[in-house]
């Protein structure tokens, strides 16, 4: 369970050109559901997920991730609650160009420790399970926008996180893309991850498989 | 331990690839690298080797060498001086040396034609030193005439051709019988060019140089330990210049070097914040840049260091000799026996790869210290 009480994001914060993006949200992401932050742009979607991913620490108020406080750690701890507890998609996907779709997927875990054996073992059953197998060994540059997107995926994947978070995930895929998207989605949470993604798309906020949406504005939560 | 190893090796897996993808700005550093490191380790290691050979070779050279003048020339001792110097107190042994210079026009160099004392060749025949053998094509058994000053043609048969363990000197000998000798110079059996002393207490030799000077107020007393002293400034002086050239070019490579390195490119900077942005932290970065510093600038220094190898120790030092032993008449041809000077090798290691791998360091550090929420962001 991820709660936040009073979080504010402030930009530029004191000088002239400061910028409140978040501005005092109070929010419970119940676990084992996907979540939805829907609003217009600008509205602080983005800002809002990277706080919640512990990308970005809050100007003011309290993050807790499964009980513990993070809005406060030290950043050497943050990456390791990062780490251990996330798994982020890019809406730009962020792939490492010039590397294979299984390098890509494996890099999350080289700090962890475990042997590069162990590692690629996990990313090839993950490319597998999203139809990749076959272009495991490819360059990601060399991969359609719905492949590239998979492969994100899979590498968000890799340190088997509780929770996954996806900025955009389908505003460069086609309706048959998202509807793929969105599927994968309902099987994570069907292994009991939690999912929480931004979207502005009307055909993602009212998808079946999502459980729950957030409406941002200005910052601030929206009935 | 198990998991430090992997983390590491995928890090260096992670580092190789980057250098790899970002390769073109890498090599061209790279190459600049190895080159300075090369023109240091090339001085290093060829006034090392030669610093050592001289040392092997006045090692076997007498403690003590007598020449006498008259009138401020050299003029020929007699048996009668040496004689006389064996008497001296302190002084153990005396041995009267027979050689001489001889221009050869032919190839256009000075041989050392000398009548060993003990052991020289039979008559007529000669052994001669393979700089020599070189420059006139000989292999043992073939015939040398050489034109003596008196305008005689006098042939003689290799016996031998030698290379001693010291090429500095022994590339340009010739050793033959003592009566050629005489014969070929025209001189009485009786003169010696020089004479080589041994003392009893080599802590005495000052004295006994002293009373040579006292007895032949004329002479002139070569000591073995003063010798070794002007070789070994000679050098360190022309290290020294050519030590102080590479150091010019170090520091302008060091700003190069800085410059580069300190402005990482924006794929870099893109790289390291989805590097964040996916899980690794700060040290992790760092950890990987780390090994992309020492990789760049340890290869640079191997290859640096290896090429300077083999070009002082199987190539003559053919780019850095002439300015190195310019004085040489000679020219002999060296082959170095390799030695490494340890501590050169540590100071010049340290001084390429620390300042650079630190040059790496700082901008990523900078790269990676920032929240890597900036990532979420970017556009491509
Ligand atoms: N690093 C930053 N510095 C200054 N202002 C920022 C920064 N990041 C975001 N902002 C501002 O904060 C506000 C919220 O931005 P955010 O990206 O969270 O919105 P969004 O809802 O994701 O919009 P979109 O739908 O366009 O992605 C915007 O006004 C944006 O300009
Ligand atoms: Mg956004």
């Amino acid at each position: 369970m991820i709660e936040l009480a009073g979080v504010t994001k402030v930009f530029h914060e004191g000088r002239h050109n400061a910028l409140v993006a978040l501005d005092g949200i109070d929010l419970t992401i119940p676990e084992g559901r996907i979540t939805v932050l829907q609003g217009p742009s600008g509205s602080g979607k983005t800002t809002l997920l990277t706080v919640i991913a512990c990308l970005s620490r809050p100007t003011a108020g309290r993050v807790r991730v499964a009980g513990e406080v993070v809005s406060n750690l030290p950043e050497a701890f943050l990456a390791d609650v990062r780490r251990r507890t996330f798994g982020v998609v890019f809406q730009q996907f962020h792939l490492v160009a010039g590397l294979s779709a299984r390098t890509n997927v494996m890099l999350p875990a080289y700090p962890t420790g475990r042997s590069h054996a162990d590692i690629a073992g996990r990313a090839g059953g993950l490319l597998d399970r999203l139809g990749l197998a076959r272009l495991a060994e490819e360059r990601v540059e060399g991969l359609s926008g719905g492949e590239q997107q998979r492969v994100a995926i899979a590498r968000a994947l890799i340190n088997d996180p509780r929770v996954v978070v996806a900025d955009e995930p389908t505003a460069n895929l086609d309706s048959a893309l998202s509807a793929d998207f969105l599927g994968i989605l309902a099987g994570l949470r069907d292994e009991g991850r939690t999912v929480i993604m931004s979207s502005h798309d009307p055909r993602v906020c009212q998808a079946s498989v999502v459980d729950r949406v957030v409406h941002l504005l200005d910052g601030k939560l929206a009935a | 331990m198990r998991a430090w190893i992997n983390r590491q090796s995928l890090l260096i897996d992670y580092t190789l690839s980057s250098l790899g993808r970002h390769g073109g700005r890498n090599l061209g550093l790279f190459a600049v690298y190895a080159g300075i490191v090369f023109v240091l380790a090339s001085t290093m290691l060829f006034t090392h080797a030669i610093r050592r050979e001289a040392k092997a070779l006045l090692a076997h050279s007498p403690e003590v060498l007598l020449l006498k003048l008259k009138a401020g020339r050299h003029a020929y001792l007699t048996r009668a001086d040496l004689d006389g110097l064996g008497r001296l107190r302190g002084v153990s042994k005396v041995e009267g040396r027979r050689w001489g210079y001889f221009f050869d026009s032919l190839a256009g160099a000075n041989y050392t034609l000398m009548a060993p004392s003990a052991g020289s060749p039979d008559r007529g025949r000669i052994d001669v030193g393979d700089g020599v053998a070189r420059t006139r094509g000989l292999a043992a058994g073939d015939t040398l005439s050489l034109r003596s000053a008196a305008g005689g043609l006098h042939a003689f048969t290799v016996g031998r051709v030698f290379s001693a363990e010291s090429s500095l000197i022994a590339a340009d000998l010739v050793l033959m019988n003592p009566s050629d000798w005489e014969a070929f110079f025209q001189l009485p059996d009786d003169v010696f060019t020089d004479a080589a002393l041994s003392v009893v207490n080599p802590l005495e030799v000052k004295n006994v140089a002293r009373k040579i000077s006292d007895r032949l107020p004329e002479a002139r007393v070569i000591l073995r330990e003063e010798v070794l002293r002007t070789y070994d400034s000679l050098f360190d002086w022309r290290e020294g210049v050519l030590l102080a050239l590479a150091s010019m070019a170090a520091a302008a490579f060091g700003i190069l070097a800085w410059s580069k390195a300190s402005g990482l490119s924006a794929d870099e900077r893109r790289e390291i914040g989805i590097l964040k942005a996916i899980g690794w932290d700060t040290r992790d970065v760092l950890t990987m840049k780390l090994w992309e510093g020492a990789l760049i600038s340890g290869g640079a220094f191997a290859v640096g260091f290896l090429v300077a190898w083999a070009h002082v120790f199987h190539f003559e030092a053919a780019l850095i000799a002439p300015v190195l032993k310019g004085w040489s008449v000679l020219y002999p041809r060296f082959i170095l026996t390799p030695s490494i000077d340890a501590a050169s090798l540590l100071t010049l290691g340290l001084l390429t790869i620390l300042p650079y791998t630190l040059a790496t360091l700082v901008p990523a550090w900078r790269a990676a210290a920032t929240d890597p929420d900036q990532v979420m962001r970017g556009t491509e």
